[in-house]
């Protein structure tokens, strides 16, 4: 009894926190139709929602599905940019962090460039590469790397002595040390650090987008800007809040799974 | 015994001379086939000289870290505020965790065109992005610090009878201190971040445009010296938190 109006309770503060985000967006509608603040800043909610429709093929065969490929092109490179991060930093930061000799030389080098924002080598890459979507991607993969790559050494310095030693006397090869001791006693490291990566891995290809002209949202954002089209930038920002908030959720899920051995 | 201390110090130089080393004949050579996309470090140097006596450096440095630190103050401001209430009331902090959800994930970037629109180039759109940016991070590491206030504290306030506003200044905000300068040196972090990418991305002022100005002009050595100075800045903002956040913790008898 006591656990039913537990549970009464917690579906009653979620219908509660759900009404104070309608409020909000009530507050939006009375703003914009009630022309407290310009509708060229601020288009309506229904005036977004019209144009998400139309961009996403909703509205019944008069839309454009603009806004459709603009997704996929940006959730692509971000996906892409990710996995290729992901799997270069674990390799780097696994064949770093398993040396004490290599981090000891290295490491310094790498503390230096992390704070080192990801876009700033947009410029670089695009006097290498020219403007293309290789070069977006590469710029999204490497600034993703950095937080897989130094949380990976980071696991794999905290490995605990003693599972050194056990590995030692037990004469595993350095490769079953890693794959048996380093890898699993690094995952959290390393999950926590992919969750940073893909919010980056989301801005950065943003970003590339703004300053290459690589169609995706990104551009179709800024261009909405430049034409005073807000109904169409909000549906666009709408829709990278949607991105953001998906991946995150579905990245928290995995974590969750993945490290169930974890919990006694 | 010297020279192991010798060799400790000279150890983590040993690798970025090699890379820039390698660097500067990649560069000459493709110089020398023609390519005028890259240059060697000495030339950069050469570059970070001039703007360095011209002043453009200092102009264009000034206005990106005090953007960021304006922006960093305002996001700082609102997020303590408001992790603060929802670090102190259950019920608040439940009725607001669907709205933030939603609102935090959306990319700071995301924002660039809409805060052009409203406030166009200019010191106001990048304080808006940066303090967007900064208020997240900030309100929820805030609220998990008050939660985690020593719950006798907050009764003896409570005995005491002391008004709301009073408990949150004379009790909450000095028990959180220590956990608050991590929140602030990872505010400091993102603020920077963010603030050189707005500059990349569209407005037409410090360190980032330089940066992008450089590179469309086809002067590849000042944009190289603005990326290293980028590093560099970075790097001492973030190594000067650290020792910041040391001090006050020593200060405040926590072990760090």
């Amino acid at each position: 009894m006591n656990g039913n109006g537990n549970k009464d309770r917690i579906g009653l503060n979620r219908l509660g926190s759900l009404g104070v985000l309608l409020a909000l967006v009530a507050l939006w509608w009375v703003a914009s139709n009630a022309g407290w603040v310009s509708r060229v800043f601020l288009p309506t909610p229904q005036a977004t929602f019209a144009s998400l429709l139309e961009g996403l093929n909703l509205a019944g065969g008069d839309g454009n599905g603009e806004l459709l490929g603009f997704t996929q092109a940006t959730v692509g490179r971000m996906i892409e940019g990710w996995l290729l991060a992901s799997l270069f930093g674990v390799l780097l930061g696994a064949a770093i962090g398993v040396s004490p000799q290599v981090r000891a030389w290295v490491q310094p080098t790498l503390e230096f460039i992390r704070p080192l924002p990801a876009s700033a080598l947009l410029p670089l890459a695009i006097s290498i590469f020219g403007l293309n979507p290789g070069m977006v991607l590469f710029v999204v993969a490497f600034g993703a790397m950095w937080p897989v790559l130094l949380a990976t050494v980071h696991g794999f310095a905290a490995v605990e002595p003693r599972l050194s030693e056990v590995t030692r006397c037990l004469q595993m090869s350095r490769a079953a040390y890693i794959w048996k001791m380093g890898l699993p006693n690094a995952m959290p490291d390393i999950l926590a650090g992919m969750r940073l990566a893909l919010t980056i891995a989301l801005i950065v290809a943003v970003v590339g987008e703004m300053i290459a002209s690589q169609s995706g949202l990104g551009q179709a954002i800024l261009l909405a800007a430049r034409a005073f089209r807000a109904s169409d930038l909000f549906a666009g920002i709408v829709l990278l809040g949607l991105i953001g908030f998906v991946s995150n959720a579905l990245l928290a899920l995995a974590e969750q799974r993945l490290l169930r051995w974890q919990r006694p | 015994m010297t020279d192991s201390r010798l060799y400790r110090w000279l150890r983590p130089w040993v690798f970025p001379v090699v890379l820039v080393g390698a660097f500067e004949w990649y560069a000459r050579r493709a110089a020398a086939l023609g390519s005028d996309a890259l240059a060697p470090p000495s030339a950069a140097a050469k570059a970070f000289m001039g703007a360095a006596t011209d002043g453009s450096l200092w102009t264009a440095t000034g206005f990106t870290l005090g953007t960021a630190a304006l922006g960093l103050l305002l996001g700082a401001v609102l997020g303590i505020a408001l992790g603060v209430v929802l670090g102190l009331s259950r019920r608040a902090a439940q009725l607001g965790s669907v709205s933030i959800e939603v609102l935090r994930p959306v990319p700071s970037v995301a924002l660039i065109p809409l805060a052009m629109l409203t406030f166009g180039f200019g010191v106001r759109m990048e304080l808006a992005i940066v303090a967007f940016a900064t208020f997240w991070p900030l309100l929820v590491l805030v609220q998990s610090a008050v939660q985690q206030v020593e719950p006798r504290l907050l009764e003896v306030s409570r005995v005491l009878g002391l008004s709301s506003r009073e408990r949150a200044f004379k009790i909450v905000l000095p028990a959180i201190v220590p956990r608050l300068f991590v929140a602030l040196r990872l505010g400091v972090a993102v603020a920077l971040v963010v603030a050189v990418t707005v500059e990349i991305a569209a407005n037409p002022n410090g360190m980032g445009y330089a940066m992008m100005i450089a590179q469309q002009s086809f002067d590849p050595a000042l944009m190289l010296a603005w990326l290293v100075w980028i590093g560099v800045v970075g790097f001492a903002v973030n190594a000067g938190m650290v020792l910041l956040q040391r001090v006050v913790s020593r200060r405040m008898g926590v072990q760090p």
